[in-house]
Formats: C-alpha cells, structure tokens, sequence
C-alpha cells in the first residue's frame, strides 16, 4: 500500500487502526487515480484542507480493508474525517462542504447547490465509466458526452451566470457547486477541447475559477490533483475490485 | 395553487416513489401530475420547467426542484428528518446512500427482458443479504434504538423500510436472519404517517407492471434495451 502525506509526517502502520489517523488530517482511501474519490479531493483542495492519501494497488488490500470492517458497503472511496469513517462519495462531500461553508447560507441556497451539483455528477458520471467501456462504443460514448455536456447541462450554466451575472453559480459567494462545475469543465475540455466555444460566461467563469487561490494551487504540478485515467489505472481496477 | 407540494412524473414508482414516501411520512399532503403521453412531457420542456430536461420534478415552496437527491434533502431538512447536526446528517447520508444503491438494482428492474429479470432478481437479493442488510441490522443491535440515527425518527429510517418493501416483493422470507430489521420493520409501519401511506388508497405506487414501462418509454422515447448494471 502506498501512502502519500501532504507533509512529512511519520507514517503510521496501518494494521493499527488507532494510529491510522495520527496527522488528524483526512484521510483519503481510494486508487492512485481520478475515478470517484477526484470530485472529494477538488472540494478538499478548494476549501484549503490538507489531506492524506492511501492507495490501494492489490486486491489483497482491499481485501483486507473490507474485514477490518473498514468500509460501511465494503465499497471505497472512504474518507477518515473527524473521527468518522465515511463512505458514500455524495455523503462524504455534503459533509466537507457543510463543514467548510461551502453548502449555502440556508436551506433554498443548499436546495440550489444540490441541484447544480446533482446535475454536473450526471455529466461526470459519463466520463467515469468511458474509460471501461469497450474501443468499439468509446467512438458514441464521446458523442453522447459531447451531446450532454452542450445541449443539457452547460446551457443551463451558461443562462444561470448570465441571468444574475455573479461571480459564482448561488448566492454571489463561493460554494461547492463552484467547484464541481469547474472539476467537470475541466474533464470534459480534456476530451473535448473546443467544448466551451459557444459558452462564453462559462470562459469567463473557468478563468475566474482557475484565480481562486485554493483552486490555483490544486491546478499546479505537484498537487494532489490525478492525471485522466489512462490503461493502467483501468487495469488496476479491474484487478482491485475483481469479483 | 393549492399551497401543496406538486410531483410530476409516471403515475409510477420509478425514481418519485422514494419522494411519496418521504412526504407521507413527514405528514405533509401533495399533489401529483402523471405524464401520460409525450406531448405532456414535451410541453414541460418547452415551457422550461425541467432544469436538465428530466423528470422527477417537485414544485414546492416557490422552487421547480429537480434531481431526486436534491428534492429529498430538502425535504428531510425542511421537516426535520435530517438529524441534529452535521455528523448526524452525515450518518444519515451514508446509509440512504446505501439503500439508494440497493434500490438502484430494483429501479430498472421492470424494464429487463424475461431473462434478465431472473438473473437480477438474484443480484438483489444478494446484495440485499450480504452487503446492505447486515449493515442496517448492526447499527439496530449495536444501539439498541428504535431508529437508525441519533434516536430521532428520520429520513434514514423511512428510506430503509421502503428498500426491506421493495427487496421483500421480490423474495418475500428476506428479513429471515435479520429479527433486528423484522423488528425496525414492524415499527416504523406503526408510525401513524407511514401506516397511512401503507394503507390502500393511499398515493404509495403499486409494483410497476408493462404498462407503467410502456408509458414510461412512449413519454421518454426510451426504446433502447435496458441492461442490467
């Protein structure tokens, strides 16, 4: 298992589950990749939160995590926080974003958020499982992705900026929304890099976005930021998470 | 305006159920409006109510809500079925999250061929038994209460008993091996608002049948073959 600390802490065995967590940071289970766990490392980063990471690389890891009784649904991404050892990707970021203010001032603004939120996962879910799907779908999996991304969600982005031309998507004020919008037209301009050309405060939005010094910070090399899956990453899971 | 939340969607379960069953259980009346055929749903889109051109959507509270998540946080909050603070909202979180991915395995469930069906009706249960279940029964036994979290009735509890219903209408002995759950089971269906909504008449949806899957795909022009995930 390979564990990557933000600072140079002493690492702790992790056969003892009480030593596990000594930086009191969180702590980040996952693969040595995007897949589920980027859209928690983007809300992380964004809200100033150092975190550290562990890779899982064998299935005897993973393996072994699950009869430690690690992981809730025997499923990862898991995020140790506050003494809690959270699973459920959406649960994980309500909470960092409830913790860090990112969530809205109230429940309309929190409704708002969700939704936006909810939306741009749809979008991002599609880029999640490209990378299995087989070489003779990838060709129409693009399109769709395309498809999706112009006509159904970052229109609505578009005429959200431009109808109270804010800064940000809810409330003129930063929040979690922000975030996955920006992870999301990232990934989508990587496979698609002309994407944003008929969304002109979406450009204005990401240049903005890139600004935020957090954000900034995550975008330079060097960050806990992972590249696009490539084969290996592929491989890796597969092999992890074989029945 | 009636003042009502108002669900638009199939006169079906699908994803709208879990949202009936979360207003029921909060007490709280609504009203729906069923999608029969396209020109209905084609008129919603053009009239800009459907923010990703997709249904469930709730007008509620002066909001066209939408994405099924959104819709039932803001009413677990709003009715206060969401804990007292963030790491009770967390635990809550996580175990919907659960049976929202078990659930997920029935939502498609009538739109597989014959074949499938079967197949998927093992995967179920399966996963029923040996992956969400176990988990929900250790929670009930390790704090001895009467609810999942923070020993305050809340949207994990009405979410869960809306799975144990689902999962038992495809084998009906399931709760067999988990008395701690038969028990969750029989309590929570004595809750004067759920018992309500478990009794007929009620706007809880029938098991969908071909008929419910024909509107849905003539509505959504979805004539693809649905596999199983």
């Amino acid at each position: 298992m390979h564990v990557r600390q933000t600072k140079l802490d002493s690492f702790q065995p992790t056969g003892n589950q009480e030593l596990r967590n000594m930086s009191g940071k969180p702590r980040l289970t996952y693969l040595n990749g995007r897949g589920r766990m980027e859209s928690i490392r983007w809300l992380l980063a964004a809200a100033g939160v150092e975190f550290d990471e562990v890779y899982l690389e064998t299935k005897e890891e993973y393996d072994k995590l699950i009869k430690d009784g690690f992981l809730l649904f025997q499923q990862v991404p898991l995020v140790e926080i506050d003494g809690m050892k959270m699973v459920q990707t959406r649960a994980i970021m309500s909470y960092i974003a409830g913790k860090y203010n990112l969530h809205g001032k109230d429940l309309k603004e929190r409704a708002l958020i969700d939704m936006y939120v909810e939306g741009i996962s749809d979008l991002m879910q599609m880029i999640l499982m490209f990378p299995f799907s087989p070489p003779d779908a990838k060709e129409k999996n693009l399109e769709s992705i395309k498809e999706r991304a112009t006509n159904r969600y970052f229109p609505v982005f578009e005429k959200v900026l431009k109808q109270h031309g804010q800064d940000f998507l809810v409330g003129n004020k930063f929040s979690w929304a922000d975030v996955q919008l920006m992870e999301a037209i990232l990934a989508v301009e990587e496979k698609l890099p002309t994407v944003l050309s008929g969304f002109p405060q979406l450009q204005v939005f990401k240049t903005k976005m890139s600004n935020v010094p957090t954000i900034k910070k995550f975008l330079q090399p060097g960050s806990p930021r992972k590249p696009p899956p490539d084969a290996h990453y592929v491989e890796t899971v597969l092999k992890v998470f074989k029945k | 305006m009636s003042g009502k939340p108002k669900l638009y969607y199939f006169d079906g379960r699908g994803k709208m159920e879990s949202i009936r069953w979360l207003l029921a259980a909060a007490g709280v009346e609504f009203e729906e409006e069923f999608l029969e055929t396209r020109d209905q749903y084609e008129k919603l889109l053009q009239g800009g109510s459907l923010l990703f051109q997709q249904v469930p959507m709730v007008e509620m509270d002066g909001m066209r809500m939408v994405q099924t998540r959104a819709i039932l946080s803001y009413i677990a909050a709003k009715y206060n079925l969401y804990g007292k603070d963030l790491k009770e909202r967390a635990l809550i979180d996580m175990y919907v999250g659960g049976t929202d991915d078990l659930m997920g395995f029935i939502l498609m469930f009538p739109f597989l061929s014959a074949e499938d069906k079967e197949k998927q009706r093992a995967v179920i249960v399966q996963k029923a038994t040996s992956r969400y279940f176990p988990v929900y029964e250790k929670v009930l036994k390790d704090h001895g209460q009467d609810f999942l979290v923070g020993n305050n009735f809340s949207w994990a509890d009405v979410h869960l008993l809306e799975a144990i219903l689902m999962v038992e209408e495809k084998k009906s002995d399931v709760l067999l091996g988990f008395p701690q759950l038969q028990a969750f089971k029989t309590r929570i269906s004595s809750i004067p608002t759920v018992k309500k909504f478990l009794e007929p008449g009620s706007q809880r949806k029938p098991v969908p049948d071909d008929k419910y899957v024909e509107t849905v795909r003539r509505v959504l022009r979805m004539y693809y073959d649905v596999k199983a995930n």
